[in-house]
């Protein structure tokens, strides 16, 4: 057979394991709520939680589609869409994709078309080299939510200081990071403001939704600020460039 | 007679079976892209790109493990360490949905909202990609025409400008010196950026764990 990086037979495959993914995805979410009814939680809160969810991640799914057609220029759709769609993210894809491309002599982003030894070379780099994570949480998942929970039951406020800082620490590092380009400021490039702008562009829409909850008493405002915020700050980023990039 | 297994627990035993079958799954691609084509991979480029790419990942994924998944809950956990994009969308999914919900990742109400939001979250953005996968030929000019670039290169910024207020402006006695450490790290190392901001999450999240602890023993929390 012919080998190419768009040919059905890889659609196929790459069709199969997205549908045993979406499948995961389907099982949790009714075990979730079944139990959730169960313990006595309204049907209407959790069609809430589902609905704002579901809101909150058209947006970045959109991007996710954006790095499948980054991607797509040299490894064609299906195997993009099988690493975008399990585990993967554009960032670790295409280090992996130009490390194997590099050890074979290629250059990332100009390969005319890969042969199909090169293409499973690159597939076995991308899948193993990201495999930790899915067989690491079966491994040591229940023993570490054990031990959050073990925590919680001896010290309760604690268990709960434990919660809130793991969440600041990990929005700190990320509010940290729309900064790291901000130091070309000081040699007269503006362009490392634009994230910093966004980001406040972001949170000032999330401050006046807070406000708007506060003063109105539409408790369903709060319910997509997040991801009206996102795309507020995300529409913003379109002016800001213009004007600073 | 059999013992009857509680809720946490069937998570743990599913979360398991599902995973390790996604990796067999995962392994079979390659694999069988090979036997169709009657083909084997290049061996030395193989290794040379596991070499390349592995030994960072394979640290950063047991980091990632051991500071996710108390945040996640743990059909979150399974779910996320399958869909991928933790950080950028699961995580914040999660944690906006705990906090409208007002209940604790640690309780079993936190667990299954935690778990609703990330199933429906990976659900929407797998059809969304196959969407995408679909409608690849008209879609690829829009979503690729330059006045829509900046706004998908900024997602990070829009989405943690949000996050932060609402985190940092209920916990802010906590919140002070990690946005500060942080800040000044990015700002003046300049190896940090966009590449290395997920091995600065569990540095943020220790330094934080670290000042916390220091103000609840002082009682100031």
């Amino acid at each position: 057979m012919e080998f190419n990086v768009n040919s059905p037979v890889l659609f196929l495959i790459a069709g199969i394991i997205v549908a045993a993914v979406l499948a995961q995805s389907v099982y949790f979410l009714i075990k979730a709520w079944r139990r959730g009814l169960a313990i006595g939680m309204s049907k209407d809160k959790l069609k809430r939680v589902a609905m704002t969810a579901g809101v909150f991640t058209v947006a970045p799914a959109v991007a996710i589609v954006i790095s499948v057609i980054t991607l797509a220029k040299d490894l064609g759709v299906p195997l993009p869409w099988l690493r975008l769609s399990v585990v993967g993210s554009l960032s670790y894809e295409t280090i992996a994709a130009s490390n194997a491309e590099s050890a074979m002599g290629l250059t990332f982003g100009q390969v005319a078309s890969l042969n199909a030894t090169q293409y499973v070379t690159i597939a076995c780099v991308m899948t193993v080299s990201i495999m930790v994570g899915i067989w690491l949480v079966p491994l040591i998942g229940k023993k570490l939510q054990n031990g959050m929970i073990s925590m919680e039951n001896r010290d309760k406020k604690w268990g709960e200081i434990f919660s809130a800082s793991m969440f600041i620490g990990m929005i700190s590092a990320f509010l940290g990071y729309v900064f790291c380009d901000f130091s070309n400021v000081f040699h007269g490039d503006m362009s490392g403001l634009i994230p910093v702008l966004v980001m406040l562009v972001s949170a000032l829409v999330m401050c006046l939704a807070g406000l708007l909850v506060k003063k109105t008493q539409w408790h369903w405002v709060s319910d997509y600020a997040l991801p009206i915020s996102l795309v507020a700050g995300m529409a913003s980023a379109i002016p800001i460039t213009a004007w600073l990039g | 007679m059999k013992k009857q297994l509680s809720y946490m627990d069937s998570v743990h035993r599913d979360g398991r079976i599902w995973n390790l079958s996604v990796m067999v799954l995962l392994i079979l691609f390659p694999i069988s892209v090979a036997l169709i084509y009657h083909t084997m991979p290049d061996w030395r480029g193989f290794l040379m790109g596991i070499l390349a790419t592995a030994p960072m990942y394979w640290a950063v994924a047991v980091v990632e493990t051991v500071t996710y998944v108390p945040m996640l809950g743990a059909g979150g956990s399974y779910l996320s360490f399958v869909t991928g994009n933790i950080a950028n969308l699961k995580l914040p999914v999660a944690l906006n949905a705990l906090e409208q919900a007002e209940a604790k990742i640690s309780s079993e109400e936190g667990e299954i909202i935690s778990t609703i939001a990330i199933a429906v979250s990976s659900i929407v953005t797998t059809l969304i990609i196959i969407l995408g996968v679909l409608l690849i030929t008209p879609l690829t000019p829009v979503l690729n025409a330059p006045v829509l670039a900046p706004a998908f290169a900024q997602i990070l910024p829009a989405l943690f400008g949000g996050l932060g207020v609402v985190f940092i402006s209920k916990n802010w006695k906590i919140s002070v010196a990690p946005v500060i450490l942080m800040l000044v790290l990015f700002i003046f190392v300049p190896a940090l950026n966009a590449g290395t901001v997920g091995i600065m999450v569990p540095v943020g999240v220790l330094f934080t764990l670290a000042v916390s602890r220091i103000l609840y023993k002082k009682n100031m929390l």
